[in-house]
C-alpha cells in the first residue's frame, strides 16, 4: 500500500473569500459569490452571471515585472500557495518536492486578452511573455520556482476533473515514495468574453442562478479561483509535529468511454466505489459528499442514481458547494475538498444553497440551503468531467 | 417567406440527420430523425446564424418551454415566431 498521505496546509482564493479559512466561513453561513460579471464586452454576452472574484486588484499582490509573467490564473495559484505553505510550515525546497496543478483554461486570460489586440485591435505584435503566460503549466513552474521545489512538477488537464486528478497524482506519488511533500490543487480563470462566449454556445449555463439538485435547476453558473494544499508524508509531518487537517485515504479514476458531454452513472459509480476500496472504506463509514452536483438536468439526476447506487438505502448526506462559489472548472475539486475538511475537522457540512424545490430524481439529503451539524469520519469529494473522465478522491478524519 | 424559412430550417435539420431534405416530416421528431443532444445545440446555432436571431434555448429545461422542439413543424413555427419579433 505503501505510505499514508496527510494534508497540512490548505489556502483558497474564491468568489466566496481570499483565503480557505474566508472560504469555509462563507460555505458555512451558506453565502452566495456569485453576481453580475464585470469584464471588457460582458454586454454581447447572453451569460451574464459567475463566481467572479470582484475587487482584487493585482497590483496589490505583485510587481509590474512578476504581472508580466503570470496570467490571473497564475496569481490565484500562488496567492493559494503561500497561504497553505505557511499554514503547514512544512519543508518544501529540495528534489523531495513537486507540484501537480489542474486547470482547464490555464493562462485564458492572456490568450483572450491578445487575441483581440491581434484580430479585433489589429495589432501586429504582441508582448514577448505571452507564451510564457498563457502555458497551461506556468502556475505550477511559478509554484516549484517560488518555493525552492526540485523534484516532479506538472499540471493536469481534464476539464472538470482536473484538480481532482492533480490530486489524485500528488497523493499516489508521496504514497509511492517518489515525494515526500507536494503542492497541489488547482486554478481556474475563465470569466472572460471568450471564456464564456464558448460556454454560451453549449446551452447548458443558467441565466439566473446554480441551483443543483433543485427541481427547477436551469444550468450551471462558472467561478473563478484557485486552491492549493500542501500533502504530505504522514510519518513526516508527525516527525515535525505538523497539525493535520486531514489524511487524504484514497482516490480512484475511471472513464465512461461514452460521450463526450453527457455523464454516465456506471463510470461515477465505479468511481466513487473504486475511492472507497482504495481507502479501504466502507460506504457506511462515508458521512459527507461534496457531490460535483453542476445544476445542470443531466448531471445531478446522474449523481444522485450513482450515489444511491453505491451507499444503497442510506446514503450520506451529500452537498453542492457550487450553488455558492460556482463551477470552478480545472479548479473546482480543489476549491470543494475546503467543505470536506470542514466537514472533517469542524462538523459543518455545507449547504446546497439556491434549493428552491425538491426533485424526485435528487431526492437525497442534499443540504437544502442551511448548513448542517455532522460527525462525518470520512468523507469522498466527486468530480465528473467532460468526456466522461472522472476523478474521486476520498478523505479521512485526522482526529 | 413562410416557406422560405420552413425549407431553411428542414435543410438545417437533414443537414445534422445526415438525410436527404425530401425525407423529413413536418410531424418527424428530432429523435425520430436521429437528432441526438448535440445535433441539437448545433441545430439552434445553424439556426441562429441562417436566420440572424438569437434562440432562447437553454438544454437545461425541462419541455424546453421558451424553444418549442417537439417536432420539426414546432421547430419551424418557433423559428417564425423569433424572425416576426425581430423585425
Amino acid at each position: 500500500m505503501g505510505r499514508r498521505v496527510v494534508i497540512t496546509g490548505m489556502g483558497a482564493v474564491t468568489s466566496l473569500g481570499m483565503s480557505a479559512r474566508a472560504t469555509m466561513d462563507a460555505m458555512a453561513a451558506g453565502r452566495s459569490g456569485i453576481s453580475a460579471l464585470a469584464f471588457q464586452d460582458v454586454e454581447r454576452l447572453q451569460i451574464r452571471i459567475g463566481g467572479q472574484i470582484h475587487g482584487y486588484d493585482e497590483a496589490a499582490h505583485f510587481s509590474r515585472q512578476e504581472l508580466s509573467f503570470y496570467d490571473r490564473f497564475t496569481q490565484f495559484a500562488i496567492l493559494a500557495a503561500r497561504e497553505a505553505v505557511t499554514q503547514s510550515g512544512a519543508m518544501l525546497k529540495g528534489a523531495q518536492s513537486g507540484v501537480v496543478l489542474g486547470s482547464s483554461g490555464g493562462g485564458l486570460h492572456t490568450q483572450n486578452e491578445n487575441f483581440r489586440k491581434v484580430y479585433a485591435e489589429g495589432k501586429n505584435r504582441v508582448h514577448p511573455f505571452v507564451v510564457p503566460r498563457l502555458m497551461n503549466s506556468a502556475a505550477a513552474s511559478h509554484l516549484s520556482m517560488l518555493h525552492g521545489i526540485t523534484g516532479p512538477s506538472y499540471s493536469v488537464s481534464t476539464a472538470c476533473a482536473s484538480s481532482n486528478h492533480a490530486m489524485g497524482q500528488a497523493f499516489h506519488m508521496i504514497r509511492a515514495g517518489m515525494a515526500d511533500t507536494m503542492l497541489t490543487g488547482g486554478a481556474e480563470a475563465m470569466l472572460c468574453f471568450g471564456g464564456i462566449k464558448a460556454w454560451e454556445g453549449l446551452r447548458v449555463m443558467s441565466k439566473t442562478g446554480c441551483r443543483p439538485f433543485s427541481a427547477n435547476r436551469d444550468g450551471m453558473v462558472q467561478g473563478e479561483g484557485a486552491a492549493v494544499y500542501v500533502f504530505e508524508a504522514l510519518e513526516i509531518a508527525q516527525a515535525r509535529g505538523a497539525d493535520i487537517l486531514a489524511e487524504v485515504a484514497g482516490f480512484s479514476m475511471t472513464s465512461d468511454a461514452n460521450d463526450i458531454v453527457m455523464p454516465n452513472c456506471e463510470g461515477a459509480v465505479r468511481a466513487m466505489q473504486g475511492a472507497l476500496d482504495d481507502a479501504g472504506l466502507m460506504p457506511a463509514e462515508i458521512g459527507y459528499i461534496n457531490a460535483h452536483g453542476t445544476g445542470t438536468a443531466g448531471n445531478d439526476s446522474t449523481e444522485c442514481a450513482a450515489i444511491k447506487s453505491v451507499f444503497g438505502c442510506h446514503p450520506p448526506a451529500i452537498s453542492s458547494t457550487k450553488s455558492m462559489h460556482g463551477h470552478l472548472i480545472g479548479a473546482t475539486g480543489a476549491v470543494e475538498l475546503l467543505a470536506c475538511i470542514m466537514a472533517l475537522r469542524e462538523g459543518i457540512l455545507a449547504p446546497t444553497i439556491n434549493h428552491d424545490q425538491p426533485d424526485a430524481e435528487c431526492d437525497l439529503n442534499v443540504v437544502p440551503n442551511v448548513a448542517q451539524k455532522a460527525k462525518p469520519r470520512a468523507t469522498l469529494s466527486n468530480a465528473f468531467a467532460f468526456g466522461g473522465l472522472n476523478a474521486v478522491l476520498a478523505l479521512r478524519s485526522a482526529l | 417567406m413562410t416557406d422560405i424559412v420552413a425549407e431553411k430550417v428542414i435543410k438545417i435539420i437533414a443537414e445534422q440527420a445526415m438525410i436527404e431534405p425530401r425525407d423529413v416530416a413536418l410531424e418527424d421528431s428530432l429523435e425520430k430523425l436521429g437528432v441526438d443532444s448535440l445535433g441539437l445545440v448545433e441545430t439552434v446555432f445553424a439556426i441562429e446564424e441562417s436566420f440572424d436571431i438569437h434562440v432562447p434555448f437553454n438544454a437545461n429545461e425541462p419541455g424546453n418551454k421558451t424553444f418549442d422542439i417537439s417536432s420539426v413543424a414546432s421547430i419551424i413555427e418557433a423559428v417564425e415566431a423569433l424572425i416576426a419579433e425581430a423585425t
